[in-house]
């Protein structure tokens, strides 16, 4: 299905197009096995965003139990089955599967396959001047297996026993006697080696196919968060992915790496050897989960510097500090992962330790935001549907970098772990920061890959119903978090007794998500009907100064028509003494 | 089609002085580090939290773990006495010594079967303890990354006049790679041998 849409969009772009080189690969060639970064970009950036559609589709159903507890769901409720929905009201259990599934799916199959998978692969190339990815056949199977773990993560819902309903984070032991686990781990597996593929491939070709010129320090910031992404997914999924060797060991043989001895389950002590260690479970998740934190967000920073650069026609502000900032931040992302953990008791000394590193890894984060910030400053601002999105990011990130700093307190998170407040947070960070950043990012090079641009209107429409209704869903949560009203609850708090008075603050939440899942449609329409119906550009309709500009729209097998040669740092706008107010890097001195 | 896109595939890119298969293999046995790095945490941590915890050699094998020792070792210098043989351009010596080394990994595996069965026999089944456990999966996992080296060298072997034909510095490139590999399956055994036998 996506596949099919994918190769529509790619064929229609390529109409307009310019060659395809000195091949001319039959259709499966061209778009489904196809080894051209562009297409496996565009393969990856459409299968994600149809799976950040789907994850927050069951986000919308999860929502409408939270805001009218035990009432059945109308006309929906009907037709998602009696065993999961009788009398169209959920069941606790389909409840766990929605919430565990739209985690897995939002971050794995959604936010990390567009930002990198989709955005890096078709970018990232070109802004190196680089005619296709280091392996480009590896980079294929990365995008089958990627395929691969998406069909089988989605089959686990019609398997007996229904997908996974242990959370995204699967926590041993519930994850070990849930239903669906199985399924979950197996997907995972073939997600993690998809990722290892496309990272090496990443770090490759940055290194090597740089072309002439192209210097480390000439890297578009966008290069850059791509480049540092690449080692933290080749060096997190690893650990992440023992845990589910051992987990899988847990479940099919009947070992017990994570089934402490005693356990007893619903007044059954539970039959197995024991001596295993819950807690280990938790450091090998987030020994990669931390990392992955930073996975979803570098990507969209990255995008926005890009944009905003070249909406404010100044330089970017900072950018060797931004360089050193998110090195470090890759750096540090690796030793803050216990702060996920302070509430399980393993000890008031590391817990110490990894507060510490939590607050010293704000920093950088804080450089790359003020940074940001002052690149507005004295800029003639465009307020194109791009840049609008872009700027949304910056208070939206920055809402939810410092509600974070009380988490990654040990005496705060006492009151504050597990409430709404921290899905507030992390859904700023996730949701109104990265989401909005790709959907700029979208806006942004979508003319580069069909040689048309999208809709402004449209895009402005989308843009300000997505903007109030993303704060519409979030900030009440921070409201119902500090009121105590725990995460978990299936009723939303209804049986919380200390909580009722916030609780209609559900109702604002799960309409302003029922109102922005609609507005959706209006990209939707617009993404589609601009592939055909869009106004046609030359290559470089944003007066851009980065390479991937350089190459015709959409650039054909190849990249480039002739090897670019880079003279000059990426961001050369409205320089002294120049006829024009933008110097493209390709530009002889 | 891709020698015409991609460059440095067997010239080394003048300025990091690399190709990209090296950079990529050092990449990959980076993530494998992190891989293996993580069972032996693991295996520090739940040894550490363990109310008991066997002594490795009343249990395991320790003389034919210590033959596949030296089996691996012995498998390690005759994969870069292939790789130097094929650099003199000496094709007898090199299918010699990548054959050998590919018979030697299978002997590592033959000797593996029957430890394994051993412990079949005796039911010392993962579900019994998680030394066990950790055993059959740490060595398991180990014995699949001998099981891909076997594969890759066994295409280079059988592959290797229709790379002469072509491009002989590609399979000069890819042997290295590919040696990078074995050695680094090599010096995982090494860990794994005292940390589950001898300790």
């Amino acid at each position: 299905m996506e596949a099919r849409h994918d190769s529509t969009a790619h064929k229609h772009a390529a109409d307009h197009g310019h060659g395809h080189g000195h091949h001319e690969p039959g259709f499966l060639g061209k778009y489904i096995f196809s080894t051209d970064h562009k297409v496996i970009g565009i393969q990856y950036a459409v299968t994600s965003l149809f799976f950040l559609m789907f994850g927050f589709c069951l986000m919308m159903v999860m929502r409408w139990q939270l805001a009218y507890p035990g009432e059945p769901l109308p006309l929906i409720g009907g037709w998602l089955g009696e065993a999961r929905m009788p009398g169209g009201v959920m069941t606790p259990d389909f409840y766990n599967e929605l919430g565990a599934m739209h985690g897995t799916i939002m971050v794995f199959l959604g936010v990390v396959p567009l930002g990198v998978g989709g955005f890096g692969n078709y970018v990232l190339p070109l802004q190196i001047g680089a005619k296709d990815m280091a392996f480009p056949k590896l980079n294929m199977f990365s995008y089958q297996f990627f395929f691969v773990g998406c069909v089988l993560m989605m089959s686990t819902f019609f398997l007996p026993g229904g997908a996974a309903q242990s959370g995204w984070t699967s926590y041993s032991p519930l994850a070990n006697i849930n239903p669906g686990q199985t399924g979950w781990i197996v997907s995972m597996i073939f997600i993690i080696t998809s990722s290892l593929l496309g990272a090496i491939n990443f770090i490759v070709t940055t290194i090597q196919l740089r072309t002439k010129g192209m210097s480390f320090w000439r890297f578009p910031f966008f290069v850059w968060a791509q480049f540092v992404t690449s080692f933290l997914l080749l060096l997190a999924f690893p650990p992440l992915e023992v845990g589910a060797f051992l987990q899988l060991m847990d479940r099919v043989t009947g070992s017990s790496f994570f089934l402490p001895s005693g356990l007893v389950i619903s007044g059954h002590p539970l039959d197995v050897a024991g001596g295993g260690n819950p807690l280990l479970w938790q450091h090998l998740f987030w020994f990669l989960a931390h990392p992955e934190v930073y996975v979803l967000i570098l990507p969209a920073m990255g995008i926005v510097a890009e944009i905003l650069t070249n909406n404010t026609r100044k330089p970017l502000w900072g950018y060797t500090a931004m360089v050193y900032s998110i090195i470090f931040l890759g750096f540090m992302s690796f030793i803050v992962w216990a702060h996920h953990m302070f509430m399980t008791g393993m000890g008031s000394a590391i817990a110490a330790f990894f507060q510490t590193t939590t607050m010293i890894i704000s920093v950088p984060s804080v450089v790359i935001l003020a940074a940001l910030f002052l690149s507005l400053w004295g800029g003639s601002i465009r307020f194109t549907t791009p840049m609008l999105f872009a700027l949304a990011f910056l208070p939206m990130f920055g809402i939810g970098g410092l509600t974070g700093l009380p988490l990654g307190l040990t005496s705060s998170d006492i009151h504050l772990h597990d409430t709404y407040y921290v899905i507030g947070h992390f859904h700023y960070v996730v949701a109104p920061g990265t989401v909005m950043a790709f959907f700029a990012g979208i806006y942004y090079w979508y003319p580069k890959a069909t040689g048309r641009l999208m809709n402004e209107t449209l895009g402005k429409l989308h843009f300000w119903i997505t903007f109030l209704c993303m704060n519409g869903v979030f900030m009440p949560m921070f409201w119902v978090g500090l009121a105590g009203v725990s995460r978990r609850l299936y009723d939303g708090g209804a049986s919380y007794a200390h909580g009722q008075h916030v609780l209609w603050l559900n109702g604002v939440s799960s309409w302003s998500a029922w109102i922005m899942g609609a507005a959706q449609i209006i990209f939707i329409i617009n993404f589609f009907w601009s592939i055909r119906g869009g106004k046609a550009v030359d290559k470089n309709p944003w007066k851009s100064t980065t390479l991937e500009w350089e190459a015709p729209s959409p650039p054909p097998h190849g990249n480039f028509l002739t090897d670019p040669v880079v003279y000059r740092g990426p961001y050369d706008y409205s320089p002294r003494g120049y006829s024009a107010d933008f110097r493209p890097q390709a530009q002889e001195a | 089609m891709s020698a015409e896109l991609i460059p440095y595939i067997t010239e080394a890119r003048p300025d990091t002085g690399l190709t990209n298969g090296k950079i990529g293999i050092w990449c990959f046995l980076a993530s494998e580090v992190m891989l293996f790095g993580a069972f032996f945490a693991s295996y520090i941590v739940l040894r550490t939290s363990a109310a008991e915890w066997p002594h490795g050699s009343s249990i395991l094998n320790v003389p034919m773990a210590t033959l596949n020792t030296v089996v691996l070792i012995t498998s390690s210098v005759t994969m870069v006495m292939a790789w130097a043989s094929l650099m003199r351009n000496d094709m007898g010596k090199y299918r010699l010594f990548l054959g050998t080394t590919v018979a030697l990994g299978f002997c590592f595996c033959i000797i593996k079967y029957f430890e394994y069965s051993a412990k079949f026999e005796h039911n010392l089944l993962p579900h019994t303890h998680n030394f066990i456990a950790l055993y059959f999966i740490m060595t398991g996992l180990h014995a699949a990354h001998v099981i891909g080296g076997m594969i890759t060298n066994a295409y280079f072997l059988v592959a290797a006049p229709s790379y002469l034909e072509h491009d002989r510095d590609l399979l000069i490139n890819r042997v290295e790679n590919s040696g990078l590999f074995w050695h680094f399956v090599d010096l995982v055994w090494i860990f794994l041998f005292p940390i589950l036998y001898l300790l």
